[in-house]
């Protein structure tokens, strides 16, 4: 038998038909939110057709919500047209039968927190959202994606994606990671190699010791920023750290389902001597805290560097890239990461707002106080249960006395599609996930860290060494 | 959806690596429920010089003379020219909706972003990956000539310049198909109901669990 990789086996697993290289695969598992759903729904409605699988979908507002007090529901929330498009996802889940978790729901929070967290994300399935960050729930050994509003269409209408079959590219980190060294700085590291076109029509596969070492939150961190590297998915295979996490969550299988998921589960990892398209490989010890410096996820060094300068730029093209990121971002070459001032600071999104992220980020902060130059420090967590459970080990406390903010789950400050948002020229330390201009506010300049190196610089006013903070 | 077969159409050109969708069109556009509309606002913060907001009257704002798409040479472009990994970063639709809308059939570049590129097709546009060194050189001519166009054919598979030079690009065959009759992909899908009814009912035999 030809030895498969994962990502042949999830693929192969879920073809309904075939045809000049081209696929129709079945989807398991479909999640929505407010941005991304409204024109498919009115695209089934003008078309008279219905949802193919009712309970397949997951749905939930997260993007423009309000991080703030929402004691009167979504009647509260200030922009009509954020209103409206939340109200609009209310009324197509009621229409249509959709499980939503509405915006007061205790389990409300951002899409790609409250999949795997409910149990919704499970080994083996094919899991697409519209929005890019699906790439996150390929932690568990699933298939995820992300898909445009047509294809949102598509799968709601056929319960199918028309695909071709992607490249692999295998990233191999080995080793251990150093102290104050998380999966956030593994993937920037690896951006910051391979480029954020360097995953362009591949999925990709994370092995090695470092990535066995990962907790389920870790792993996930790593593949939801596999977009950012280019590939669409990010997989990492199935092992007793998976199971574990999955066990006993509300959509999970039941107790006479269990062992035979847990059988099929098992066999969900690369055979031994399967071939990859492309291997990559990164040695745990090497990777510092990471710290981005510009205005794409791939301009970033280690904490201890320097905002490089323009004789590093491999072409013309990046040169021109760099100057307009010196330019946008405020900086100068060469300047030292740790001498970077910082306005605000966010820690959340659905890179870093698990429970594990806010724990490590209060260990940091603990009987500490905010510098006088950080105008804002928000938690965002990502869910209503992480919330809860932050709150149930004193973390929000931790936080509070701190000077940070801490506020209601959802997307909030990584995109600022609700009221959080940077104002033009304020620089953040930002635990999210796209340092794009303009991505937290016109003209706002983001940094990309880890929850540990976000609270750090909270305290400290400017990037600073975790590992020696 | 709005079949493509041949343009001839005006260049614009983006001379940039790495637009992001969030450049496209930013996330404060992204709160509307409906698919049209968006192309007043396509680039728009590189576009006006104020920050724009969802209801904004745009014709009263300033415009950045700067930006390229804002120069009279290029009003009426239907061909946008720019550089590598376009359309990264965010899966909203809303970009090709934006470029749409304001008038752009066809993207050339010398690679995309993968949600981006699949999701033109979906909305009768045709993104072209060209090698860096042809897209280098339609930059140079296109900067060269006023009122420069291309015409794109995509039966043929080809890009020719006003001298004549022709470029061939790749587009996998069932695309192609779908945007030169302008096929709807769900109607096509919902051809193979059947096949989907089977493998679910054999899926929901094997991994119970997936339907619960």
């Amino acid at each position: 038998m030809v030895a498969k990789t994962l990502y042949d086996k999830l693929f192969d697993s879920h073809v309904v038909h075939e045809e000049n290289g081209t696929a129709l695969i079945y989807i398991d598992r479909h999640l929505v939110h407010e941005v991304t759903s409204p024109q498919a729904f009115e695209g089934l409605r003008l078309a008279n057709r219905k949802v193919w699988r009712v309970n397949s979908i997951l749905a939930v507002p997260d993007h423009n919500v309000p991080t703030t007090n929402r004691s009167t529901g979504v009647a509260g929330i200030a922009d009509p047209i954020s209103r409206l498009q939340v109200q609009t996802l209310d009324e197509n889940c009621a229409e249509h039968g959709v499980t939503e978790f509405k915006m007061n729901d205790l389990r409300q929070g951002i899409v790609h927190v409250i999949g795997p967290e409910q149990g919704a994300t499970l080994p083996g399935m094919t899991v697409v959202c519209g929005d890019s960050h699906t790439s996150t729930h390929g932690a568990f050994g699933a298939l995820a994606h992300g898909i445009g509003t047509s294809e949102v269409e598509h799968v709601m209408a056929t319960q199918c994606l028309v695909q071709k079959k992607s490249k692999t590219l295998q990233v191999l980190v080995d080793g251990q990671l150093g102290n104050g060294v998380t999966a956030k700085d593994i993937a920037l590291a690896i951006i910051g190699k391979i480029g954020t076109a360097g995953g362009n029509g591949c999925a990709i596969e994370f092995a090695g010791s470092a990535i066995r070492a990962l907790s389920m939150e870790g792993r996930m961190t790593l593949c939801n920023m596999a977009i950012e590297a280019g590939a669409r998915a990010g997989i990492v295979a199935v092992d007793d750290t998976t199971i574990n996490y999955v066990k006993g969550r509300p959509f999970s299988p039941k107790t006479e389902q269990w062992d035979a998921a847990v059988a099929y589960w098992k066999t969900l990892h690369s055979d031994e001597g399967a071939k990859f398209d492309t291997v990559v490989t990164l040695n745990a010890e090497d990777i510092q805290p990471q710290v981005t410096w510009g205005t794409s996820p791939e301009m970033v060094v280690g904490v201890d560097g320097k905002v490089p300068s323009l004789d590093l730029a491999k072409n013309e093209v990046q040169r021109s890239d760099w100057e307009r990121a010196y330019a946008y971002m405020g900086l100068t070459p060469n300047t030292p990461i740790d001498e970077i001032n910082i306005d605000k600071v966010f820690i959340g999104s659905c890179t870093n707002s698990r429970i594990e992220d806010l724990r490590a980020a209060a260990a940091v902060a603990k009987g500490k106080y905010i510098a006088p130059n950080v105008k804002l420090a928000l938690v965002v967590p990502g869910s209503g249960l992480v919330k809860a459970q932050a709150e149930l080990e004193g973390l929000d406390k931790i936080f509070t006395d701190a000077g940070f903010e801490w506020r209601e789950p959802g997307c909030s400050m990584c995109l600022a599609m609700n009221a959080d948002r940077l104002e033009p020229g304020e620089r953040c330390a930002s635990t999210s996930n796209r340092n794009f201009e303009g991505r937290q506010g016109h003209g706002g300049r983001t940094h990309l860290v880890s929850p540990e190196m976000a609270a750090a610089a909270a305290v400290a006013g400017h990037f600073v060494d975790v590992r020696t903070f | 959806m709005q079949a493509f077969k041949q343009l001839n159409g005006l260049v614009a050109p983006l001379d940039r690596a790495n637009v992001d969708t969030d450049a496209i069109i930013p996330k404060q556009f992204l709160k509307s429920i409906k698919r049209a509309g968006f192309g007043p606002n396509v680039f728009d913060e590189w576009r006006y010089l104020d920050h724009g907001e969802p209801g904004m009257d745009n014709s009263k704002r300033p415009l950045n003379p700067d930006f390229v798409l804002n120069q009279a040479r290029y009003q009426g472009a239907s061909v946008l020219l720019t550089r590598e990994n376009f359309g990264c970063g965010s899966s909203r639709e809303h970009a090709p909706w934006a470029l749409e809308d304001f008038g752009f059939k066809v993207v050339i570049a010398s690679s995309f972003a993968d949600i981006f590129f699949n999701n033109c097709f979906k909305n009768g546009m045709l993104p072209i990956v060209l090698s860096a060194e042809i897209v280098e050189s339609l930059f140079q001519e296109v900067e060269k000539e006023i009122g420069y166009q291309l015409c794109v054919n995509l039966a043929a598979q080809t890009v020719t310049t006003p001298s004549g030079s022709k470029y061939s690009f790749e587009v996998d065959s069932v695309r192609k198909h779908n945007l030169l009759n302008g096929l709807d992909d769900i109607g096509l899908t919902m051809q193979h109901q059947d096949k989907i009814n089977a493998f679910e009912l054999k899926h929901q035999q094997t991994q119970p669990w997936l339907f619960n």
